[in-house]
């Protein structure tokens, strides 16, 4: 095979498995419409999207079912791409919003609103965006020494990530504990309150930041083969390295808002997205489809599992996604590239 | 050989003279914040009361009482706990030869605390002199899981590997324990007090419990002072110098269980001592760690007592508990060495 054929090949089975992909995740959100406690056929979920549904079906699927597929489509997905982006722009598997303090500055941010200053609902999101916004630019702040590394911004988002945390356990120690434990849930991850007036929030961050990824792409392929590789090619380092990382802590930040921290999906997709495509590159569209389909099957999987007590999403992407953060470390430690 | 022989006999020098003027003064604040430990809370009992309560006790008075089960207990638990991390804290960063490595940071906290709270919930314990064992446990599991993942491959345990299969760790173990929790809303209630770490309500019985524990791991953690100069050579001239490294680390991992264990099983996972104490103690007794050690054991209290002190004041009259105050403390710390290192 030539060079040329190898390249194609490659392409091609690259834009397979993101047509595979999408359709896996379309099947599990109609799947999500259709199933429950009233149950929707496959046809009637359809005719009712399209607008010619019963005024039962409408409420069902319209009102109940639809905003929380949806949030959880979106949500998965922007937790995915936000962890390929950050994963391939600072060359390390584990930098995820969970493991650098994004998650735990959202985090902090919406259960002091939620204790201390009794927020609900969109309070609540915004408080969360703000505080992963704030963190990420903190933690950019003080990893800065004649530029950025991958690892010392991953140490140094470890530790704003303790003051975090310890700042939600103060406040969770302060409340009532049935406050505190809808803290529990949101800072677990969960789909249960999912309604239109937060659906929308994300839907507009996401419209307006796939765009911006997609132009930055071609910057993180660059950035992905090294620095210097990078500056020789004419690319601006520094100016792109910040672009990307504004986009994905906005996106793991607007998703937070809408769902709470989802456990490690961000940092699970990426590596399912890049080992299904295989196309060596940062793999971004297929993390995003892996993101969506881990958050809508979970949260299906977690509602009507039987033998399940109805869990929020998080719990179980995080009993999932904690021993193979494990096993992924061991792995790259016995290869060599642990660092 | 000449570096290795300075190393491990210090000579007696002005150095050393100013070392123990150091632990000189360390004892003298740490025997003022015994005092004010003592004479400071929520209860207002002046001085004269707390001072006749602990030469004339008197068991029909209440505030004796209170002094001599709340505060005594208390303060001594501070001093205790904070020894255990301190010395705990110095033993890791020497074997991992990294200044980032900490009980709190690696996740040995978090996997005591997970085991605990399965103690709650799958087997009803009520009492803090329960939680003991299960705090082991959790702390053993935890030691062997970081320094194993850490350790694979063919550099073995660099410091970096160290610190990112410490974090993974800590991350699972939390996720864990969230899980737990969310199911069952009894062991919340219990867990959440005990979780961020406090020193508050601790009685004699408590202390009673945890002390032997705390007490044979800083006797180790003392004795050891002399394996952990030898490790902090590289296993290479460990080895050459006739020190089975094996059985050093196997020393260094008893003690560092039995410390974190005992004192996460007292008053909660409390972080950033372990972390923040050892750079201090080097930078003030060198790299001996026959003199290191000791420093931390003087050292690491002081951090503990002042801040649960400074918790007792500033929220007068509740408390902001121990473990948030060091955090707060500790994590700045944290990040200028990790902003040192290149």
């Amino acid at each position: 095979m030539s060079a040329l054929t190898v390249i194609r090949h490659v392409r091609r089975r690259a834009r397979l498995v993101c047509v595979l992909l999408a359709a896996l995740a379309a099947g599990m959100f109609l799947l999500a419409l259709s199933v429950g406690t009233a149950t929707v056929s496959l046809p009637d979920v359809l005719s009712t999207l399209a607008g010619q549904g019963s005024s039962d079906t409408d409420y069902i699927v319209l009102e109940l079912r639809l905003p929380r597929a949806l949030t959880g489509l979106l949500a998965g997905a922007a937790f995915g791409l936000s962890g390929a982006i950050l994963q391939s722009l600072l060359g390390n598997p584990l930098a995820s919003p969970d493991v650098i303090g994004i998650s735990a500055g959202a985090g902090a941010a919406a259960v002091t609103g939620i204790v201390a200053f009794g927020l609900g609902g969109p309070g609540v999101a915004v408080a969360a965006l703000v505080g992963a916004l704030v963190t990420a630019a903190l933690m950019y702040v003080l990893a800065w020494r004649d530029g950025v590394t991958g690892y010392r911004l991953v140490l140094v988002g470890i530790g704003l990530a303790a003051i975090l945390l310890s700042v939600t356990s103060y406040f969770m120690t302060r409340s009532r504990v049935s406050s505190a434990q809808d803290a529990l849930v949101w800072l677990t991850g969960s789909l249960n309150d999912s309604d239109w007036e937060r659906l929308v929030p994300l839907a507009v961050a996401l419209g307006l930041l796939l765009p911006a990824v997609a132009a930055a792409a071609r910057a993180l392929d660059l950035i992905s083969f090294g620095d210097d590789t990078a500056r020789g090619l004419g690319l601006g380092v520094p100016r792109a390295r910040l672009g990307l990382l504004l986009c994905a802590v906005a996106l793991a930040g607007t998703a937070t808002a809408a769902a709470g921290p989802i456990a490690f999906v961000s940092l699970l997709s990426a590596p399912i997205g890049r080992r299904l495509a295989r196309d060596g590159g940062p793999a971004l569209l297929p993390s995003t489809l892996v993101g969506a389909v881990i958050v809508v099957a979970a949260d299906f999987a977690a509602q009507h599992a039987p033998g399940l007590p109805r869990v929020p999403v998080g719990v179980l992407t995080g009993a999932i996604g904690a021993p193979y953060l494990l096993i992924l470390l061991a792995r790259l430690n016995r290869g060599g590239h642990g660092g | 050989m000449a570096v290795v022989s300075t190393v491990l006999a210090p000579s007696v020098s002005p150095a050393r003279a100013r070392t123990v003027g150091w632990l000189g003064g360390a004892g003298v604040v740490l025997a003022g914040l015994v005092v004010v430990s003592l004479l400071v809370g929520a209860k207002a009992i002046p001085v004269s009361t707390v001072v006749d309560a602990l030469v004339e006790f008197d068991p029909t008075v209440n505030d004796h009482l209170f002094v001599r089960e709340e505060r005594l207990p208390r303060t001594l638990l501070a001093l205790l706990v904070g020894a255990g991390l301190g010395l705990a804290g110095t033993v890791m960063q020497a074997v991992a030869r990294n200044p980032l490595a900490d009980p709190g940071v690696l996740g040995i906290n978090a996997g005591a605390s997970l085991f605990v709270v399965m103690g709650i919930t799958l087997f009803g314990v009520t009492a803090l002199t329960g939680y003991v064992w299960f705090a082991f446990g959790g702390a053993l599991v935890a030691t062997v899981l970081v320094y194993g993942v850490g350790a694979l491959g063919r550099e073995g345990a660099t410091p970096v590997k160290i610190a990112l299969s410490g974090a993974a760790a800590n991350a699972a173990f939390v996720s864990l324990t969230t899980t737990v929790l969310l199911s069952d809303t009894d062991a919340f209630e219990q867990f959440r007090l005990w979780q961020v770490g406090s020193l508050s309500g601790r009685h004699v019985d408590v202390l009673i419990q945890v002390a032997p524990f705390l007490g044979a791991g800083i006797v180790l953690a003392l004795a050891s002072g002399r394996l952990l100069n030898t490790l902090t050579l590289g296993d290479d001239i460990a080895r050459g110098l006739g020190q089975n490294t094996a059985v050093a680390r196997t020393v260094a991992g008893v003690t560092v269980v039995l410390l974190c264990g005992a004192a996460t099983a007292a008053a909660g996972p409390i972080g950033f001592v372990g972390l923040a104490v050892p750079p201090v103690a080097r930078m003030v007794a060198g790299p001996d760690h026959r003199v290191v050690l000791p420093c931390a054991l003087l050292f690491a209290p002081i951090l503990v007592l002042a801040a649960d002190i400074l918790g007792r004041v500033i929220a007068w009259p509740g408390e902001v508990q121990v473990g948030i105050i060091t955090a707060v403390l500790g994590a700045p710390v944290f990040i200028a060495l990790v902003r040192r290192r290149r």
